[in-house]
């Protein structure tokens, strides 16, 4: 197992080095369209759970994996060379709305497992093209830098040590399930992922295995800062002491309005660069309206522009986003990563510099 | 004005801040909050925390602080740095940051291991670290032992743990000198030399120090400390220092030390005689008690050569002597343009390097342009008389104006003199210039380069017409675009748009000349603009696709969430004491003189940070006190000399709310003849989520329906008559400063005056806050009852709106003031406004209007939506001409 995800990180460095990958789109939007209901949640194991599970998507590794996996499938069919793991909410913080801090070591490995055997009947298919499996860590639904209560700006409701604990433990999972990288994503607020890279490296250093990473900030609204108020930049000085493979954006912004903030990572990021935006800003009932073909005429048109190095879909975007998006960046060089000189690069909620 | 050299503010550093201590220790948060946020508005690049106190549990205090810090986002804009002896401390602090901060400090103190797993996990949190020069035997004393442990630190950093070189910031300690023991005495230069070392040796590293221990033995005397810091940082800093946490307050600026101080410093520092203690302590205690401040004039420098007493006046603007020193310059000269553009062109090189290095100020600037001014009509008449005078060369010839409609030009003169500092000839057309004579002198004096400036929001209109003027009649001369309402989205957006030529934002005087000078080289000029083009078109695109889609509220919507105060409850609208107008026609300068608030002031001058505590900045306290300094002695004369007229009129009429935004002013208390209608504009911020009322000025007003019989007041006041005269008077004598300086108190003044006389109207014209006490500061903070909007700013940003209130006032006949085609006041140094008495009435900003407020409030004014658009532009949340999606 391992021989093999030394050789498969090998041929992905490759890959990055030739042309642009793709990443998977929605899992959640998939999903929803199966109408699933509380009793396809609980499954047979789950039947007696005291609190309702509709809703848990990541469950469904465990109760539907034959779902799960059918719709890896479907966007490894429409192009995607990474796939990404169904763990966006298996930190045991975020599984304390159901009631099932428990089962995060678990989930994690059980979805990365899914994704890798998908993942592995395509590589098998299409030999000179391997497929890749992030494992995906999102940012929970606390936040580490900003206060639950408005009448107490110091208060928080989680700390850094809680999110350090919860991360490493999913990042166990997800490594034991078999991921080839491990993808931080849809942070809103820096310090979370701080804390989620802390526990990565020593999870690294105790399991004696360094997988890349890849970390993904969301810009949330067109103000073009994060949810704790940093701009692109700062948000890059801070976590690129982690020296990762990919920093990026997703989430939160259509292709259209994320297109400044990737231009500007673009600019100052001496790694490569990731982008997967929603299918356009949702409309009055929170869906997406935008079709493949118009989220791919944008994504196309970054290629063109040398922004990106890897790009895919967030909310909304579907195997047939995927594959216009595969298509429209095909044959397309990727971006060489920024060259910046040494300095002293430092952040508040904007970034510091002092050339070396 | 970012200079290499990083000042860290130490005030929140409980070792160090008295202050800081006591209020951590009473846990009185928000006020530590405010030395937080008063050190970055002073323009301190990082912040230093430091809770290590005994009898403090310093873990929970620096994570309570920086969780605060974390929820003020004008402290947090900057990165922290985490300062404590205790490794526990530290990593509270690193678990509380979003950003990537500096950790103060690990060393080699405990051994290889200890230091190599707090590197390890400085480097796991994600910051940049300084090290201490200690290792197991105690911290450096001598240049090799710092040298030799910074070496070994950095290849056990670099090599074993993978900490990239950039992040290492070395502190290779500062000791106190001339304590009496005679080792102590090589401690600076061991420093200087260290950092030398250190910085030649040890690649993309950065080395600080904390600069007040060097004066540790001169506790008490400040004088002799503030001068041996600055000599102490001058040579740092020259040997490759890259940053210090600096005691505020105590820095002075190095040329300026009295030089029978900063020798004997000097000797102490660089250990340059055997005796220097002795002498230094001598002359020390002659300086005692003075703080600093009081510096004996010292003419030493008349001993110079002629081209040094030259720069010498230049860089310190001395003019006192510059006549004769020209003199003698010209008669060893060939002809009088070599004196010029010999030693006089050499000394504003000085000043320029200077400037650009961050190492003078404004002010200073500006007076050093007074002496180059003095020195060189003192040439003229030797030039003109001699036959075969070849012009001089100049940098670049640039038109300067205040665009029509507007009157405003502090800024403007002040761009003027910085670019005549750097050579460039100016050609300044001044204030409400017409586009056609902006060009056509363009033509005429074949400018390289047009400046246009405006202070009111109306101008930005006028510049984009400018713009498109330019682009019409074929020009392709580089534009620059200042001035307070100017920005550069605007810049982008509206003004790139109509004109193909060169087109720079230009955001202060500093930035003038590096603009100007990159606009002109050849080559270069032009790709320089191209880059400035597309960053324009990017932000263009941006911009498009950013205000359509904010959520807002329909006018529907926004009038429904009006402000409810309380008109069915029994509150009753004070009547005035003395309804109707209220001239004052001659009033006492003194009285205002007492008001001023003086923060806007140094803005003008582009110093920033908060008054007092500015007068100690360590970086711009020197410059901040000299230029108040001059501004109180000019004070002085304009109130003693009575060099101005205030003159003021205050209107109290009967009035209510009509309709949902209107107030009716009627012709008198039986309220049935209807004198005026005031428009207002309601605020159009989506306020789903929080519950606060969309406002407009009209909610503070009782409506008809009510049957509340209510008032407003207007009122225009100006301290400007006399100003243009004395401004005059000043350019005439060669001296941009002092004119410059009376402008800028004028506007202080205006100010001042309009707060004074609102007072007044709450205590004794309108009446209904007869017993309010306040002093000055509190009146500055307007912690009283009621408000005074102006129309043109946030509240009620519509400039047309002024001449319904001047009409009202009769203004003109009563104050002397009127108003532009643009709405601007002239005399400048005026103010104007209305006045709302009920208590829940307060200052807010408009925000973005929507078109169905845009059509409603032209059918309201019965002007055509187009005017309205017109004048609202930068307040219109869609673009007229495509519509809003």
């Amino acid at each position: 197992m391992s021989g093999g995800r030394e050789q498969r990180r090998a041929a992905l460095e490759t890959a990055l080095d030739q042309r642009i990958l793709v990443l998977d789109g929605a899992m959640g939007t998939m999903i929803q369209r199966h109408r699933l209901e509380e009793a396809d949640y609980r499954g047979q194991r789950f039947a007696g759970w005291p609190s309702d599970v509709k809703g848990n998507n990541d469950l469904l590794s465990l109760t539907r994996p034959d779902l799960i996996a059918a719709i890896h499938a479907d966007y490894l069919a429409a192009g995607a060379d990474i796939v990404e793991t169904n763990t966006f909410n298996s930190t045991r913080i975020s599984l304390a709305d159901y009631g099932m801090e428990e089962l995060a070591r678990e989930l994690n490995e059980a979805g990365a497992a899914l994704a890798r055997k998908a993942a592995d009947a395509w590589t098998e298919k299409t030999p000179q093209r391997p497929r890749w499996v992030a494992g995906a860590l999102g940012p929970t639904n606390r936040t580490a830098s900003i206060s639950p209560d408005v009448n107490d700006a110091g208060a928080r409701n989680i700390t850094f040590d809680g999110l350090r604990t919860a991360y490493r433990e999913a990042v166990e999972g997800l490594i034991a399930g078999g991921c080839d990288l491990l993808l931080v994503e849809t942070v809103f607020d820096t310090l979370n992922a701080k804390a989620a890279l802390f526990a990565i490296d020593e999870a690294f250093e105790s399991l004696g295995v360094r997988l890349p990473v890849m970390v993904s900030g969301t810009i949330t609204d067109l103000s073009g800062r994060t949810l704790s108020g940093q701009t692109p930049e700062a948000f890059w000085n801070s976590v690129r002491h982690a020296r990762p493979l990919a920093i990026g954006l997703n989430c939160a912004l259509g292709a259209s309005q994320l297109r400044a903030h990737v231009a500007e990572l673009a600019r100052v990021a001496d790694t490569r660069v990731c982008a997967y935006p929603n299918a356009g800003l949702p409309n009055e009932f929170g869906g997406y309206d935008e079709v493949a073909e118009t989220t791919a005429a944008f994504i196309g048109e970054w290629a063109e522009a040398g922004l990106v190095n890897i790009v895919g879909g967030c909310c909304g975007t579907t195997p047939d986003h995927i594959a216009a998006i595969a298509a429209a960046v095909a044959g397309k060089p990727p971006r060489t990563p920024a060259s910046v000189p040494p300095a002293l690069r430092l952040s508040g909620l904007e970034p510091f510099m002092l050339a070396s | 004005m970012n200079g290499t050299f990083i000042t860290i503010g130490e005030r929140t550093n409980i070792t160090g801040s008295a202050k800081f201590r006591k209020l951590i220790q009473a846990g009185s948060y928000p006020a530590a909050l405010d030395i937080a946020r008063d050190q970055v508005a002073a323009g301190a690049s990082i912040i230093d925390v430091n809770m290590d106190e005994a009898m403090l549990d310093s873990e929970r205090a620096m994570t309570t602080f920086l969780n605060l810090i974390a929820g003020e986002p004008d402290i947090s804009r900057v990165p922290v740095m985490i300062d404590s002896s205790k490794w526990s401390v530290i990593e509270a602090g690193l678990k509380c940051v979003q950003g990537k901060c500096i950790v103060n400090s690990i060393s080699l103190k405990e051994g290889e291991d200890a230091f190599v797993a707090a590197a390890k996990l400085v480097r796991r949190y994600g910051a940049a670290a300084v090290v201490m020069a200690f290792d197991e035997q105690g911290q450096a004393d001598t240049t090799e032992r710092k040298v030799a442990i910074c070496q070994r630190a950095y290849r056990i950093l670099v090599d074993k743990v993978g900490f990239p070189a950039e992040d290492i910031i070395f502190d290779p300690n500062i000791f106190a000198v001339a304590t009496g023991i005679e080792e102590h005495n090589d401690y600076a230069v061991a420093f200087f030399e260290a950092v030398r070392q250190i910085k030649a040796t040890l690649p993309y590293c950065h080395v600080s120090g904390g600069v007040s221990n060097v004066s540790f033995s001169f506790r008490g005397n400040d004088a002799v400390r503030e001068a041996m810091h600055a000599v102490f940082l001058y040579h740092a800093i020259a040997a490759g220092l890259d940053m210090a946490i600096v005691n505020a307050g105590q820095i002075a600026v190095y040329d300026e030390i009295p030089l029978e101080l900063r020798d004997p410093v000097e000797d102490v520092i660089l250990n340059r005689r055997d005796d220097a203690t002795e002498r230094l302590l001598e002359v020390a205690e002659r300086f005692r008690g003075k703080g600093g401040k009081v510096r004996e004039q010292d003419l030493s420098w008349r001993e110079l050569p002629i081209n040094e007493r030259l720069t010498h006046a230049l860089v310190n603007g001395i003019a006192d002597f510059v006549e004769d020193d020209t003199e003698e310059a010209r008669s060893r000269a060939e002809r009088p343009l070599d004196v010029i553009e010999g030693p006089l062109m050499a000394g504003m090189n000085v000043v320029g390097d200077l400037f650009g290095a961050g190492k003078m100020f404004l002010p200073q600037v500006v007076k050093s342009a007074r002496v180059m001014k003095r020195a060189v009509a003192y040439l003229l008449p030797f030039m003109e008389a001699e036959a075969a005078g070849k012009p001089r060369r100049s940098a670049g010839k640039i038109l300067m104006a205040t665009v029509k409609g507007d009157v405003h030009d502090i800024g403007k003169n002040i761009v003027g003199v910085v670019l005549q500092c750097n050579n460039f000839e100016v050609v300044d057309l001044g204030v409400m210039v017409p586009c056609a004579k902006i060009l056509e002198t363009a033509r005429a004096e074949s400018v390289d380069i047009i400046g246009l400036s405006g202070l009111i929001t109306p101008s930005l209109d006028e510049m984009c017409y400018v713009a498109s003027e330019m682009k019409r009649e074929g020009f392709d001369l580089p534009l620059l675009i200042g001035g307070a309402t100017t920005s550069r989205v605007h810049t982008a957006v509206k003004i790139a748009v109509n004109y193909d030529g060169p087109l720079v934002y230009v955001t202060d005087a500093s930035r003038a000349v590096g603009v100007a000078t990159n606009l002109l080289a050849r080559p270069g000029g032009a790709d320089y603009a191209k880059t400035v083009r597309a960053e324009y078109s990017e932000m263009r695109a941006q911009h498009a696709g950013r205000d359509g889609d904010r959520a807002h509220a329909p006018l529907a919507a926004a009038r429904a969430n009006k402000a409810r105060l309380d008109w069915e409850d029994g509150y009753q609208p004070p009547r005035p004491r003395n309804p109707g107008l209220t001239i004052f026609s001659d009033y006492d300068l003194g009285e205002i003189a007492e008001r001023i608030d003086w923060q806007p002031f140094f803005q003008a001058w582009e110093l920033t940070g908060r008054f007092p505590e500015i007068l100690d900045d360590p970086v711009v306290g020197e410059a901040a006190r000299s230029v108040f300094a001059d501004a109180q002695a000019m004070l002085g004369q304009i109130v003693g000399e009575r060099w101005l007229t205030a003159r003021g009129v205050v209107g109290l009429w009967p009035a209510n709310s009509i309709g949902e935004d209107d107030i009716e002013v009627f012709v008198d208390e039986s309220r049935t003849g209807v004198r005026a209608i005031i428009h207002t504009l309601r605020q159009q911020m989506a306020r789903d989520r929080k519950p606060r009322p969309n406002l407009a000025l009209a909610d503070f007003i009782a409506p008809k329906s009510s049957g509340l019989t209510d008032w407003i007041g207007g009122f225009a006041v100006t301290t400007g008559h006399g100003v243009d005269d004395i401004a005059h008077a000043f350019e005439r004598d060669h001296d941009d400063y002092r004119a410059i300086m009376v402008k800028a108190l004028a506007d202080r003044m205006a100010e001042a005056f309009a707060e004074r006389i609102h007072e007044r109207v709450r205590k004794e014209l309108w009446g209904y806050a007869p017993d309010e006490a306040f002093d000055n500061e509190a009146l500055i903070k307007e912690a009283y009852r009621g408000i005074r909007p102006a129309p043109g700013y946030p509240a009620c940003p519509d400039h047309t709106e002024k001449s319904t209130l001047f009409e009202l006032l009769a203004a003109e006949d009563n104050a002397g003031i009127s108003l532009t085609e643009s709405f601007a006041m002239t005399p400048a140094a005026a103010v104007s406004g209305y006045y709302f008495s009920h208590p829940e009435s307060r200052y807010f900003g408009l925000g973005r209007v929507h078109r169905d407020q845009i059509e409603d409030y032209a059918r309201r004014k019965g002007v055509p939506i187009r005017d309205v658009e017109r004048w609202l532009a930068p307040n219109l949340a869609y673009d007229p001409a495509l519509g809003e999606n």
